[in-house]
């Protein structure tokens, strides 16, 4: 048993991450991700993942450096602009195995995984493609008088979640103080390990009580890093940096742009990748 | 173009739109796109009350006049459970569409290494199988109407009739606005069927741009003109700045 105190070094983070692992990633789309992370696994020769999201940059930043085998996901977008360049890129060159699912049945298996049950039954997914294009994916038949027969989402089990909070505390108890807690506790829930980075750290929460939302049973690590959702969204604390989002889409276009974006933002650590951001000229910050 | 009420042929299709949730009750309105979102507020200042609305992420609006109020929090985990119960009408969009309503906003070509990687199913499986959908379709043409679609992400009439009770049980399709017609359901094996065509437009001109035969039954009547105070709505209180127009040319 570590001691109560569970912060932790991006380096040291990234180090507990190894080639094959079933990763969750938290957040919704191109809203509080936990980007700091991904780019400390960019950092590493970490390969052959498979990655749970509700996807957005995290799964596009990974899809580019060739870091996932395969995807569990029930979308890929950056809500600003629709398609994810890079996860486009990958899926239209056969680069990563894609496990289509439906939202409904994602959030079942998360909480399949949370409750330590095989699966779940859910009535989403059924008469559509989503179990054509996956043959792990099995039905059940209800057990009592309506017979229904329905999809058993499969319990999402992680080796690792990570997720971004607005503030949390040494001990790894997490806060969401933004609109969607999306279902970040239910990846916490999922894992064998959690890693959560955070705005802010506090010795003590403000805030309603419903805003705690991850626990620190649930938590392994907790690394401080500000400004670690961008350049998704983390109300209220930030909103997306959509001209980094519309520059990121532009340079994912072509592969030099995409080779000097990377030299540019990714080639350092997380404090070069901020400065970077800090650095830009105002026209690009607005562009 | 206008027509007789000086009505914009987005202004058409928003009505067209909001005419989907006439009589829904008190259950939630979602839309995607900008066209289905202006439907939806305008029902809801009109002739459908009682509809739910969202600010586009978690929370519900008391009223579209005042983005400001709200009256309840509907993150995804609770969205997705309100439309397991059914108290959802979405007006989704679609990248395909056949003619038993099967849609596709997955990718475009072999779903193992599509020619063109769209968003992904998303919600489209489970809204299709729990509660009412309609489409919205900004531009109406053979590539989006597609005698089959090449993955299905929301379920169609036939699959949902094919699958068995679960999947048929609170399956149902309204209707499908484009920008030319309004379409629907409503025959006898759930073909699509051309309902109305828009102020302007022949109906010659929407088979031509519809990639497998529509059903048509007699005469097909013209989509309604939005009211005075309709427009009145539309221009001065929900969409003053026309983000209508950007998606519907004129």
């Amino acid at each position: 048993m570590t001691g109560l105190d569970k912060r932790l070094s991006l380096p040291e983070f990234a180090g507990r991450i190894t080639s094959g692992m079933t990763v969750g990633i938290g957040g919704w789309g191109a809203r509080r991700k936990p980007m700091a992370l991904v780019r400390a696994l960019l950092r590493t020769g970490v390969r052959d993942l498979t990655v749970v999201s509700c996807g957005g940059p995290d799964v596009g930043l990974l899809a580019a450096a060739g870091r996932i085998r395969t995807l569990i996901a029930p979308f890929v977008t950056l809500d600003s602009v629709p398609l994810e360049p890079h996860f486009r890129a990958a899926r239209e060159s056969g680069a990563l195995c894609f496990e289509e699912w439906d939202e409904s049945m994602f959030l079942w298996g998360l909480t399949a995984a949370a409750h330590r049950l095989p699966f779940m039954p859910v009535r989403g997914g059924l008469g559509s493609d989503v179990p054509r294009r996956n043959p792990r994916l099995r039905t059940v038949t209800s057990p009592y008088e309506d017979g229904e027969e329905l999809l058993a989402a499969p319990a999402l089990d992680l080796d690792v979640a990570l997720v971004h909070m607005n503030r949390a505390d040494v001990r790894g108890n997490g806060q969401s103080l933004g609109p969607d807690p999306y279902f970040d506790d239910l990846f916490t829930e999922a894992a064998r390990h959690t890693y959560l980075s955070c705005e802010q750290i506090v010795d003590r929460f403000a805030g309603p009580p419903q805003s705690l939302l991850v626990q620190r049973q649930n938590v392994t690590g907790v690394l401080h890093t500000p400004r670690g959702a961008h350049f998704t969204s983390c109300a209220p604390d930030y909103g997306r940096d959509e001209a980094f989002q519309r520059a990121y889409v532009r340079a994912a276009g072509d592969p030099g742009t995409w080779r000097e974006f990377e030299a540019r933002f990714l080639a350092g650590d997380e404090h070069a990748y901020q400065r970077a951001v800090d650095g830009r000229e105002p026209e690009e910050a607005t562009a | 173009m206008t027509t007789p009420t000086g009505a914009t042929r987005a202004e058409i299709c928003v009505v067209a739109c909001a005419e989907a949730w006439r009589g829904d009750g008190e259950i939630l309105a979602a839309t995607a796109g900008t066209v289905p979102a202006l439907g939806a507020r305008l029902a809801r200042l009109t002739f459908s009350p009682h509809l739910l609305l969202t600010d586009g992420e978690a929370m519900l609006l008391s009223t579209p006049q005042d983005p400001g109020r709200i009256e309840g929090w509907l993150p995804y985990r609770k969205h997705l459970s309100l439309a397991a119960r059914g108290k959802r009408h979405m007006m989704m969009g679609a990248a395909q569409l056949d003619r038993y309503g099967n849609q596709n906003i997955s990718c475009v070509g072999d779903w193992a290494r599509p020619r063109r990687q769209l968003l992904g199913a998303r919600g489209a499986p489970s809204n299709t199988v729990n509660h009412p959908v309609s489409y919205w379709v900004p531009r109406h043409s053979p590539r989006v109407f597609v005698p089959r679609v090449d993955m299905v992400s929301g379920v169609g009439y036939d699959r949902a009739a094919a699958q068995g009770p679960a999947v048929a049980r609170f399956h149902g399709l309204r209707r499908v606005v484009t920008d030319l017609a309004v379409l629907d359901f409503a025959t006898r094996d759930h073909r699509m069927r051309l309902a109305s065509v828009h102020p302007g437009v022949g109906t010659d001109q929407v088979r031509e741009r519809t990639g497998f035969a529509l059903a048509v039954d007699g005469e097909v009547p013209t989509t309604r003109e939005p009211t005075e105070e309709e427009l009145r709505l539309l221009r001065e209180v929900l969409d003053p700045h026309g983000t209508r127009d950007r998606e519907v040319r004129t």
